[in-house]
Order: structure tokens, then sequence, then C-alpha cells
């Protein structure tokens, strides 16, 4: 891929700025819109304070789930797209992140923001844990042992452990305390988490483009060369589960803040494979991916299938009379789903985040760009 | 012959290196190599030869830990490292090329090398380098540095930045010579580096082998089919055919062996 292509002018005077994650005025630019016109959201709603309602109120909901959902991508992400390390476990992580981030406010009274770092670390342990049949299995066999995880964790979660986690009852999240904010509590999770998130998605991007990222691309891409030339692969297959779970941990322990209530019916293997699509869609291996992936599928589900649905629901039944309204919702929802899901991996394998490649380099490249 | 090569080194003063002693290797029938023994001296190019399927490759992956020999033990710099893992003799300073190259494919040119730096660049761990600025930042740059004495020494400068899947054949073999070099390796092993190139290609690989030689004084172990090349670039010569050693020596002597023209030479003829 042509990544180092620039616009005509732009070189690089020291290795320092060949390094910089926006190299170009356009991109610095982009960013920075795009950080500024999220900060700004909640204000432009009518519960803004500032008599605007150019934005629906539920936006802010709908960013801050892309936003916890995105650090569990990021997560699933560095084990997969960087680690080549397959799981169908990671919803399992994302819920042990959120019941001991939870247990932990209830329990002993620790404090929102020390008790989601915390879970983080916790979700790690348990992730290396689940992590170590990595050293002996590949590919197949390894989904196997980490689908192992998805059901072991909510089974011990559900029975012996019902006593702490209310077993297949609710939940209840205390409040987030947060040095007494007043604003509407969505709207104080909204500042805390975006940041967060874009803390953690830095953090990541830092991470996969430094020596220990690239110990982790040598995993994926040739194991073998890898342990020949001086990378210890056991190690960093245990640190990739690792620094996947602590992200997984981060999102469930935010997620349990953010809705108030949890259930374990949440974290299920259906969760763990809309992960998996969300990485494979948004792009496994790019930095942009997981965003990209999560944003499209809110997008897909919330709005476009909806729309779809609701046209079906009156022509669908009007064509053929043997069709109940209500069947049309709930067999066309999963199966739209599905459908746009397989028309993207035919259409692009690798990812809208390499679409967004390519597009950047065609932008960089046209005509008369100097 | 044997007593020459001791009185040779003893001469010129060269320490043994890697001491292969007496090692066998089988995967359940199939003896890849039975009793092969030999020195690689300090400084010097060792070429490897023999037909396919000889086990030149296998004792390749012994001495990198890859392959576990029955028996015999492998030293290196005098002491054995039978019981290290692969990646902890890549530490010790032996690096290697593969014949079925082994890049990372997906990452670029510059990745590529910049990963076999790994082992000295220390400072960069989980927490820094996720911070990123500072520590590590530093160190990338530092070992940027020697990483692009690398790609300007192989005359890589134009694909620095293209991914390694994209590249020709020829192109791989040598950008996997630049990542061998990028460990800074005081033993390297090169399995087949010139295999499958035209001649324009290996007398560029050749160039680059006898450089970095004399540049840096590497003690290098090749493998290589091509025996003419093979005569001009080492200094020893070890045969092997059906996992035995059957014979070793200069290339003069080699020539002139008996032995070596039936089992390989003579093939080739
Ligand atoms: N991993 C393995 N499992 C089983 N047999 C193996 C393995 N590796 C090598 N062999 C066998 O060991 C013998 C020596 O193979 P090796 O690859 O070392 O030969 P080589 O001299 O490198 O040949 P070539 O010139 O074709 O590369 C062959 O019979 C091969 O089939
Ligand atoms: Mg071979």
């Amino acid at each position: 891929m042509a990544s180092n292509i620039r616009p005509a002018g732009v070189f690089d005077t020291s290795y320092a700025q060949d390094m910089k994650i926006n190299r170009t005025r356009t991109s610095r630019f982009l960013a920075n819109a795009a950080f500024v016109a999220v900060l700004l959201l909640p204000l432009l709603t009518a519960e803004g304070g500032l008599g605007l309602s150019v934005v629906p109120a539920v936006w802010v909901g709908i960013v801050v789930r892309i936003a916890i959902y995105t650090i569990a991508v990021i997560g699933l992400n560095i084990l997969m797209g960087y680690t080549g390390q397959i799981s169908l476990g990671h919803a399992a992580f994302v819920g042990v992140g959120a019941y001991s981030g939870a247990l932990m406010a209830r329990l002993w009274g620790i404090p929102f923001w020390i008790a989601v770092p915390l879970a983080g670390l916790f979700t790690a342990l348990v992730g290396l844990l689940f992590g170590l049949p990595s050293l002996r299995v590949k590919g197949f066999y390894l989904a196997m042992a980490t689908l192992a995880a998805q059901f072991i964790i909510p089974w011990l979660m559900r029975y012996p452990m019902e006593r702490l986690t209310n077993g297949s009852r609710p939940l209840e999240v205390p409040d987030p305390q947060f040095f007494g904010f007043s604003f509407g509590p969505q709207v104080v999770m909204y500042y805390l988490i975006i940041p967060l998130a874009v803390l953690m998605a830095f953090l990541a991007r830092n991470l996969t483009r430094s020596r220990v990222g690239r110990a982790l691309i040598s995993v994926r891409d040739n194991d073998l060369a890898a342990e020949l030339l001086g990378i210890n692969v056991f190690r960093y297959k245990l640190l990739a589960f690792f620094v996947s779970s602590f992200y997984a941990g981060v999102a469930g322990a935010l997620w349990a803040f953010d809705i108030g209530s949890l259930s374990l019916d949440k974290f299920n293997l259906a969760l763990s494979i809309e992960f998996l699509a969300m990485l494979i869609i948004g792009g496994a291996g790019f930095p942009l991916g997981p965003l990209f992936g999560v944003a499209f599928i809110n997008i897909l589900r919330e709005n476009i299938i909806p729309n779809v649905v609701s046209n079906f629901k009156v022509v669908l039944p009007n064509v053929f009379p043997f069709i109940a309204v209500a069947d049309v919702e709930s067999s066309l929802v999963p199966f739209l789903f599905g459908l746009a899901l397989v028309i993207f991996l035919i259409v692009e394998p690798r990812g809208l985040a390499y679409r967004w490649e390519i597009l950047r380099i065609a932008w960089k490249i046209r005509p008369y760009a100097y | 012959m044997e007593v020459n090569i001791v009185a040779d080194r003893e001469k010129l003063n060269m320490p043994v290196k890697l001491r292969v002693d007496n090692i066998s290797l089988s995967f359940g029938g199939i003896k890849a190599l039975r009793n092969v023994s030999f020195d690689i001296n300090e400084g010097e190019i060792l070429a490897v030869i023999g037909p396919n399927g000889a086990g030149k490759t296998s004792l390749t992956n012994s001495i990198n830990g890859f392959y576990t020999p029955q028996e015999g033990t492998i030293y290196f710099e005098g002491k054995p490292i039978n019981h290290l893992p692969p990646y902890k003799r890549a530490k010790l300073g032996i690096s290697r090329t593969f014949q079925n190259i082994a890049l990372y494919t997906n990452a670029t040119v510059l990745d590529n090398l910049m990963a076999a730096r790994h082992i000295h660049m220390k400072a960069t761990n989980l927490i820094t380098g996720a911070i990123f600025y500072g520590v590590a930042q530093r160190e990338e740059i530092e070992h940027r540095r020697r990483v692009e004495e690398i790609i300007d020494f192989l005359e890589m400068e134009s694909i620095r930045k293209t991914t390694v899947g994209a590249l020709s054949y020829g192109l791989r073999k040598r950008v996997e010579l630049g990542r061998a070099l990028a460990l800074e390796p005081t033993l390297l092993l090169l399995d087949e580096p010139m295999a499958g190139m035209n001649v324009e290609e290996k007398e560029d690989m050749a160039r680059f082998i006898i450089d970095i030689h004399e540049r840096q004084g590497t003690t290098i172990m090749i493998i290589e089919h091509d025996i003419g090349l093979v005569m001009d670039i080492s200094h020893r010569i070890v045969v092997l055919d059906f996992g035995q050693k059957i014979s070793e020596g200069t290339p003069q002597q080699i020539r002139h062996d008996e032995r070596v023209i039936k089992a390989y030479l003579g093939q080739e003829a």
C-alpha cells in the first residue's frame, strides 16, 4: 500500500516528523474538526443549556455507545488485527469488566474513575488466563478455545457467583460519582467517556506503531520468523490477550456505569460475533478500523434497517397475505443484517479503513494538488 | 584433512564461532542429519552444499533451535546452546534468512527491518510504547537511523515504505537479507539467498554478502546450490549428502574430492 504518498511540498525533514500520525495539514484538520464536533454535540441538543436544539438528544446516547463499543473493538483489533489471534470470547471479557466495575462500586464504594481502570486490569488478568491456549493452538482451534471462554465465564458468573452477580436477575449499578457535576447524567457520562475513548485510541495507536506493535505484527505475519529473529512469541501472544482484555474490561465498566443496570444475557456469543463483524467491516489491523466498523454497524442497525423494515412491513403483508406484520420485523432484521455483512465482505473484504486509505491516497495525488 | 584445518586455524588464530558436535536429527523414520560435526570459525564464510534433501535447511533450523536434534551439542562461542529457545539464540547474535522467504508480508520494508531491531530496543515496553512520546520515540529515532543505513547499503531507498507483499521475489530476498542484518548478527545464516534469482540479481546479492563480510567481519554460513558462486565467495565448504557430512575443506580441496564429485558435482555436470 502506498501510504507514503503525500502531496508535493510535504517532506519529512526528520524521522520524528516522518513518524507523526497525521502528517499533512488536511488530515490534521479533519482529525481536529471531528474532535471539536464531537465535543460540542451535547451543547447543540435541547438539553445542552444553550437553547439550541440542532441535534436530537438521542444522539448523545448513541455517540456514547459508539465510543464504548469502539474501545472494546480496539481491544479486539490489537488481538486479531495486529496479532492475528482470533477470539470468539470478547463479549465475555466485556462482561467481566462490566460486572467487576459494578461490583467494586457496589461492594466497596470504589469511585467510578478508579473502578474503571481496576476493572480493566482485572479483566486483563482473566484474559491472560484464557489466552494461555494460544501458546499451543492457532486458528480454528484457538477460536474453539476462546469460544469455551465465551461459555465458561458467563456460566461462572451466573451460577457459582450468583450471590455477587445476582445470577439471572439484573444487577443495579450505583450512579457514577464524579466531583459533583450537575449536568444530566447522560451528558456527564458523555464528557467522561468521549475523552477517555480518545485517550484509549491514542494509546493503542502509539502501542501499535512502537516496538511492541511491530512484535505483534511479526507474530501475526510469520510467527516462526518472529521467534527466530528474537521475538518471544509466547510472551507477545499473552501480551496481546492482556491488552485486548484490558480494553474489553474498560469498555465493560463504562458500559455498566452508563446504562446503570446489568444483565448477563447481554454478554453472549452474539455480541462476540458482533464485535468481530464490526472489526472486519471496519478493517482489522487498521488504526481507524474499530471506529469505522462500530459507527457503520450502529447506523446500519439504528437507521438503515429500521427504515427498510418499516417499508416492508407495509408492502409484504399486502403482496403476500399469508405473512403476518409481526413476523416481518422479527425475521427481516437479522436477515438484512446478515445480508449487509455478506455484501460488504464481498465488496471490500479488507474493510472500510482500507477503503479510506485508498481514498486518502487518491485525494493526495489528485490533479493539481499543489 | 581434519588435522590440516585445525593447524590452519591455529596459524590464523581464528577462534571457533559455532561448533556443531555430532548432531543427529530425525523425523519419524527420516534421518535428516546423522552425526554431523563441523566448526564455523570466527570471521569466515562457510558454505554448506549438498543435493536436495541433504539436510541443509534442517541443519540451519537446528542451529536456530527451531528443530531439536535428538543427539549432539551445538556450541556458540564456546557455550552449549541446546537448551536455549530460538528467540534467545537470536539475542546471542545469530540471525538468518529463509529458503522460502519468511517476511512479515503485510508490513512495510521499514517495519520489517525495524522489527528485527527488537532485541536492541530495550527501553520500549507496554507502558513506554503506549505513551510513545519521550522514551519510545527517542529509541525509535535512534534505531531508525541504523535501519536506514542498511536500507542505504542494500539500495532499498525507493521501497522503504512499500508493503513487502507488493515486492518482486528478488527484492523480497534482499529485504530478508536486510532484516537479518538489522538484528546486528555476529553469525549470519543464509539459506539459499540467491535461489530463483536471475544472474544480475545473483551478482548483486553476492556483492552484498561479500561487502557485509568485509565491512563488519560477520561470520557467515551460506547454503547455496550454485557451485561456481560458492567456490568464489566461501573460505571453506561443508558437503552434506543424505544427512551425513561427506566432506569438508577449502574450495580447492572440495573441487577435487572424489566423493563430492560423485554425490553432487557429478550430478550437476
Ligand atoms: N519438518 C519436517 N518434518 C518432516 N521431515 C522433514 C522436516 N524438515 C525436513 N524434513 C526432511 O528432512 C530431510 C532434509 O530436508 P532439508 O529441508 O533439511 O533438506 P535441504 O538440504 O535443505 O534440501 P533443499 O536443497 O531441497 O532445500 C528431507 O528428507 C525432508 O523431507
Ligand atoms: Mg533447504
